[in-house]
């Protein structure tokens, strides 16, 4: 009896041994870019000290004005916001429309648009490119929104029209009853009870866009309209040596994510895990 | 006017889902085609001269474009480590969280951390860390003993550049396929493992019997998008090498990216529909090779 208990526990610390050098290794690179970011320029070459010797905020006070991450930043906020609010819109009002309108050609049409998903289309923004070329739009922020929005349009009808098809019909046939016209009850009553499956695309779509680098790199030229990801880069390019600054600037592009990340990370996890095994 | 009424029956309905399938033609139904279509020329992208070339610039890049065979097998060595390495540490930690363990949930939150992070942040802060002079590791190995890694420099040296990226890859990753793996082992009842202790299994044959035949389509699953997320990695090998050095962690991608900076559309294009077929075909392998295992 004895034995078997010290066998369990034993069992148990090597457990949480294992999970705890895998955490402090998925924390430990986090927690040495906010240290070296608050380090001078100085400190960093010389001392690997693991906290700075002095706090150096102005740091942070530099690469937010001089190296214009203050643009980048708003930028970023700008794609995001303009970016989710459209894949949030579009979406729904497909998914409503494909889950309860009667409209010929539907289902073809929600094959091939979830196909997207599947099928794997690499190197799709030379087209992409040339296409917004075309348009004028290239180096312009519409276009990078566009193709944001366009990026997560698959994903979002196809998880709403789950949602929807999952309600109720008796709500909506009644308001149908009363003269409500199919917009509004998609606006008034549909969109309201699709609050957490929405809640799922914003925080999905909002780390992608801001966390999105190869189309912002491809679609833009101009340094004013870049988003933070690619203002990282052209800092690098240029500063290669400044790795406080450096660090301060990936510090400033990763605490949105991180306070996303914390608020949400339930809701985040979950979200993977039954995404993943349902599709 | 059978046409009118149907106009008139269905327009309001349509309205619903135009916006949406007018952008997704425009913006991915279009490129899709024309990524074949411009496959067969030779064009610069500006130029009114585009010069027919059949499959010649497919010809090309399968027997006489080294380069692309290059950048193929360094994506499939990262591909590889990445299916076995971080796959592997998924299911292992998967493992013991799931043993109702304390401090499961923070674990979870922890795990999942660098896979919410961009590519381009985690690339430059490993860059750092990666230093050959000033980075934390060289540091923290030769203050261990090591002292030939005097000024090693991880990411430029043709030994080390591709390995050091697939670690860097590897610990972005495995936070994804763990997550996964841990909601599969929780839709496995528990009478089963109940069942098995009675009969007097021990945990290896647990493991054996119950474990691996219940995750087989979750394996299969996360082993699809494990090669299709680290085949068509970018961000992490712009960001540390952009395939340096001497095009020795150079990707698909990044050969892509750089034909068309180069003014090769054609080229480019042609590259993306070989890059894209083989990619397709190996999951459609993959969903099948899956497929068989649960039947077996």
């Amino acid at each position: 009896m004895n034995e078997a208990r010290i066998k369990k526990t034993l069992v148990n610390i090597i457990t949480h041994v294992i999970l705890l050098i895998i955490a402090f290794s998925c924390i430990f690179p986090v927690f040495w870019m906010l240290s070296s970011s608050l380090k001078s320029q100085g400190e960093i070459f010389t001392q690997m000290n693991i906290l700075p010797q002095h706090w150096n905020f102005s740091n942070y006070a530099e690469v937010w004005t001089k190296a214009e991450f203050a643009k980048y930043f708003i930028n970023s906020v700008i794609y995001t916001v303009f970016g989710v609010f459209g894949v949030v819109f579009l979406s729904s009002l497909a998914a409503y429309g494909f889950a309860r309108l009667e409209i010929p050609g539907k289902n073809i049409m929600f094959l091939i648009l979830v196909s997207t998903l599947l099928l794997p289309i690499p190197g799709v923004f030379v087209p992409l490119y040339l296409l917004l070329n075309k348009l004028h739009l290239l180096d312009t922020r519409l276009g990078l929104i566009l193709c944001y929005i366009n990026g997560g349009l698959a994903f979002g009808i196809f998880l709403l029209r789950s949602f929807f098809e999952e309600l109720p019909k008796e709500i909506e046939d009644a308001a149908l009853i009363d003269g409500a016209s199919r917009f509004g009850i998609y606006w008034r009553i549909a969109l309201p009870l699709a609050r957490p499956a929405i809640a799922t695309l914003v925080i999905f779509n909002s780390l992608t866009i801001w966390n999105e680098f190869l189309l912002a790199l491809v679609v833009l030229q101009d340094k004013a309209k870049m988003p933070i990801q690619r203002g990282l880069m052209v800092f690098q390019g240029t500063h290669m040596t400044d790795y406080p600054l450096l660090m301060a600037g990936l510090t400033i592009a990763t605490i949105p994510v991180l306070v996303v990340y914390l608020m949400m990370q339930k809701h985040i996890v979950k979200g993977i895990a039954a995404g993943a095994l349902k599709g | 006017m059978p046409l009118i009424n149907f106009f008139r029956k269905y327009f309001t309905s349509y309205l619903f889902i135009l916006p949406a399938v007018s952008m997704f033609v425009v913006f991915s139904i279009y490129p899709f085609y024309k990524v074949f279509a411009l496959s067969v020329y030779h064009w610069d992208g500006i130029s009114s001269a585009m010069k027919f070339v059949g499959l010649d610039q497919y010809r090309h890049i399968l027997t006489q474009n080294p380069n692309f065979w290059t950048a193929m097998a360094n994506a499939a060595y990262i591909t590889v480590l990445a299916l076995i390495l971080q796959n592997g540490l998924a299911l292992l930690l998967a493992l013991l969280v799931n043993r109702e363990i304390r401090g499961d949930n923070i674990y979870r939150a922890i795990f999942f951390l660098p896979p919410v992070l961009s590519g381009i942040v985690v690339g430059l802060v490993w860059k750092w860390i990666y230093d050959g002079n000033y980075g934390i590791l060289n540091h923290f190995l030769i203050s261990m003993g090591w002292n030939d890694l005097q000024n090693f420099a991880w990411l430029a040296e043709i030994k080390t550049s591709l390995t050091a990226v697939a670690v860097v890859h590897m610990w972005k990753g495995f936070g994804y396929g763990f997550i996964i793996m841990l909601a599969g082992l929780q839709t496995i009842p528990n009478e089963l493992y109940e069942a098995a202790k009675v009969d007097g299994a021990d945990a290896w044959q647990q493991f054996k019997y119950i474990t691996v035949p219940s995750m087989i389509s979750v394996f299969g699953l996360v082993s699809i998008l494990t090669v299709l997320g680290t085949m068509q990695i970018f961000d992490l090998i712009y960001s540390m090498t952009r395939g340096g050095p001497a095009g020795h962690t150079h990707v698909p991608i990044t050969r892509i990216y750089e034909y068309m900076a180069n003014g090769e559309f054609g080229y480019a294009s042609a590259m993306s529909v070989i890059f894209g077929m083989i990619l397709f075909f190996v999951s459609i392998l993959q969903l099948k090779f899956s497929r068989k295992m649960k039947q077996l």
